[in-house]
């Protein structure tokens, strides 16, 4: 940083101090560590939390604490939850698109695009809490007196690991929770930014502390962690290059983690994709 | 005054059994070069030779398999597909007794269940699949689903056609190919299936047979020209074949290990209970994935449930797999024999209480009595572990809490069973229960039109109904 004197203003702004999300808190890394996010012409946009394998053990504990509750919270219930994240988004806009502008270099048409995605994002997905058992279960014809049907139910605790920027979070995030999962979140570079002011979205959208937890930092220290760690049940490593993926299956094979990556149009596949289907039997009879 | 049951054995002359037997590519049968032998695990009587299968022996397979693909099976209409499985499925029922002698005399499971389960069901999956080939768009997965190529398929000893049938009948009817490996303690009925594959005329090299035991699987893993691996087995070698594909393209449906909870509450059908719990850990000698392994009691009736358990159990006849009457057949291998008396050892060790019912063991062949284990906690290996055998461990609990967390401690996920009079109780415990298939007083039932498989390190993805056919196919453009 260049360090020309400068004379003091009439009212100096007040910098947000960039922090982690866990269990609906606002933590510091437990390492202390910080790394910078500069503007395309070298200036400070801010110094977020560089996260830590402590962190990510932290908020993982935080997401199995979180993730019966919230799958027990009835469908509708969660839909408004997402909704009403949406809601909270759309007041943050204006924010928002100066942030992302400011840390990624993006005009600020492109920004705006991209923060009117991710709220309508949020209302898409909001519509599939009580549709994901129509779409995806059965009653199933078995030979013999019995009832039988399949269900799809969340398969846990979820981490993410999205490309650096606003929409890939919220496309991995929102698909993650929609069925009663509970996410960790690496948020990778300049995407801290967005993806931090995101959190105080969440911290007034009623969504239960823990649901959604976000890491900031590096990609290449915290998936491997992620990958191996014996608590998280699936993986959705979009957002890690392609020569990079067979490393982090290699390790998630240890608990036989449900590793993915997506590409592509919006589909409820993403959300299938980390979820179960349970299959339940009971005689018929009198 | 006791009835005693004349021998009433099934006729073995149905089946005619090769001295030797080569592989099944390209619609014929070939050599193998090397060999090992079959057994009877009964008697211990050597039934056959099988041929060890090499990488080449997989080069060929797959190539063949791939030509089959691109050449005759893809270009197929999804009509016609499915007459040919109507044909093999009219096949297997027409020649479902000999199946089903020749599968108790390699496995050593009891004809009743043979001829009365497996078989049958085989027939059943690929009835229902067939219907499934011209119907893939109303399937509810995408548009124009497509099929991925050719299918590496590996399968385990203890259902062994049954298991080809859940593998073959949706990979064909959903328009991939297949190279498909039966267990080497296993073969004979796979080898049978590909006569049936060319008596019903079907397009050579759409169902490729290689016999032979882990490194022939592997090969097929680690083929290049496989487009999706299918497997059932141990959820270690599950690992292994995630770590395997973790660089490539390859998709994966794994059907692992188990250690099933089958809980019973105080209100439970006690009689009806009792035939659920025998049915769930002796049914084909507890060589099942899905076997409920861990009996998980209300304490309140645990006492009384025991020792009905006990008089039950008493009537288990163990004995002649081939016998009509026999309800326990014999351990599939000495290797599975020694696996299971060092689990059942361990329980002693660890301080659990083992009880089995006086029973007359033949001193050839491979028999484990059926066994109880009072006394157990949650921390013991036989609570823990899969032993795969005629072996249920009993556990007691006081809250339904208390029983949901006991039956859930578990890294496996594949089933669970309940037993409860009350409805709301019952559809309470299936919602907590952490498992794929939840049998509600009921266990052990399987059917195509029901999906199969598990959560955590049970595996992944399911087999049967809609959800079974996803595995095989892609999204369309």
């Amino acid at each position: 940083m260049a360090t020309t004197p400068k004379k003091p203003v009439a009212r100096l702004e007040v910098k947000k101090t960039y922090k982690l999300y866990i269990n609906g808190a606002f933590p510091r890394s437990e390492s202390g560590r910080v790394y910078e996010v500069l503007t395309s012409k070298g200036a400070s946009v801010a110094n977020p939390s560089l996260a830590s394998r402590k962190d990510l053990r932290d908020a993982v504990v935080a997401a199995r604490t979180a993730q019966s509750g919230w799958a027990k919270a009835t469908a509708y219930n969660r839909g408004q939850i997402l909704y009403r994240i949406a809601e909270m988004l759309e007041g943050r806009t204006d924010q928002l698109v100066t942030e992302i502008s400011l840390a990624t270099g993006v005009t600020s048409k492109k920004a705006h695009d991209e923060v009117l995605t991710a709220i309508d994002r949020w209302v898409w997905y909001a519509g599939w809490s009580d549709k994901l058992s129509a779409a995806f279960g059965s009653t199933n014809p078995v030979s013999g007196p019995y009832y039988n049907f399949t269900i799809p139910e969340p398969q846990g605790v979820i981490a993410v690991a999205p490309a650096e920027s606003f929409l890939a979070f919220i496309d991995a995030i929102a698909p993650a929770i929609v069925s009663g999962n509970t996410v960790v979140a690496l948020v990778p570079g300049s995407a801290a930014i967005a993806a931090m002011t995101f959190a105080e979205v969440l911290a007034t959208s009623d969504l239960p502390a823990g649901v959604i937890n976000i890491l900031t930092g590096s990609h290449d220290e915290l998936a491997p962690w992620a990958a191996s760690h014996m608590d998280i049940d699936g993986f959705d490593i979009s957002g890690i290059s392609k020569k990079k993926r067979a490393d982090l299956k290699v390790a998630g094979a240890e608990n036989l983690k449900r590793i993915h990556n997506f590409e592509g149009a919006l589909s409820p596949t993403r959300i299938y994709a980390f979820m179960e289907a349970k299959t339940v039997w009971h005689p018929i009879g009198v | 005054m006791t009835f005693e049951y004349a021998p009433a054995p099934e006729s073995r002359s149905i089946v005619d059994i090769k001295a030797k037997y080569g592989h099944f590519i390209d619609g014929k049968f070939v050599t193998g070069k090397n060999h090992f032998a079959t057994i009877n695990p009964a008697t211990e009587e050597v039934l056959s030779q099988i041929a060890l299968g090499s990488v080449s022996d997989v080069d060929k397979a797959v190539a063949a398999a791939q030509k089959a693909y691109t050449k005759t099976w893809s270009k197929l209409s999804g009509k016609e597909r499915g007459k040919y499985l109507y044909r093999i499925a009219r096949i297997l029922q027409e020649r479902a007794r000999e199946f089903a002698v020749l599968e108790t005399l390699d496995n050593g499971k009891p004809i009743r269940e043979t001829r009365d389960i497996d078989i049958p069901l085989v027939a059943a999956h690929f009835f229902y699949h067939a219907g499934w080939a011209d119907k893939l768009d109303y399937a509810g997965l995408s548009k124009s689903p497509q099929p991925h190529g050719v299918a590496g398929q590996i399968i385990p000893w203890n259902f062994p056609l049954l298991m080809l049938a859940w593998k073959v009948a949706p990979a064909l009817a959903t328009g991939n190919t297949v190279v498909l490996k039966p267990s080497e303690t296993t073969s004979l009925t796979a080898l049978l299936f590909a006569q049936v594959c060319q008596e019903a005329e079907l397009p050579d090299g759409v169902v490729n047979i290689v016999t032979g035991d882990g490194t022939t699987g592997s090969a097929i893993v680690n083929h290049p020209g496989i487009h999706k691996i299918a497997f059932t087995g141990s959820t270690e070698v599950g690992k292994k074949i995630a770590r395997a594909i973790a660089g490539t393209e390859k998709k994966a449906t794994l059907e692992l290990g188990g250690k099933g909870a089958n809980v019973v509450f105080d209100d439970a059908p006690i009689d009806e209970a009792v035939e659920g719990i025998v049915n769930g850990i002796f049914f084909n000698q507890g060589h099942v994935c899905c076997a409920g392994s861990r009996l998980i009691l209300q304490e309140g009736i645990a006492d009384e449930f025991i020792e009905r358990l006990k008089v039950r159990m008493a009537k288990i006849r163990v004995g002649d797999p081939l016998d009509k009457n026999t309800d326990l057949g014999a351990i599939n291998s000495r290797e599975q024999l020694l696996k299971i008396q060092e689990l059942a050892g361990v329980g002693d060790s660890e301080g659990a209480e083992r009880w089995s019912p006086a029973c007359n063991l033949s001193d050839k062949g491979f028999w484990f009595a059926p066994t109880i284990f009072t006394g157990v906690t949650q921390a013991h290996r036989i609570a823990r572990e899969e032993i795969f055998g005629p072996v249920l461990s009993i556990l007691t609990f006081r809250t339904p809490q208390e029983a949901i967390e006991k039956a859930n401690n578990t890294p496996f996920g594949l089933s669970a069973g309940v037993w409860s009079e009350k409805g709301s109780r019952i559809l309470w415990a299936t919602q907590q229960l952490r498992a794929g298939v939840v049998w509600a007083n009921t266990f052990n039932k399987f059917d195509p039109a029901s999906p199969f498989g598990g959560y955590k390190e049970s595996g992944w993805g399911r087999e049967g109904g809609k959800h079974g056919l996803s595995a095989y196919l892609k999204e369309g453009k």
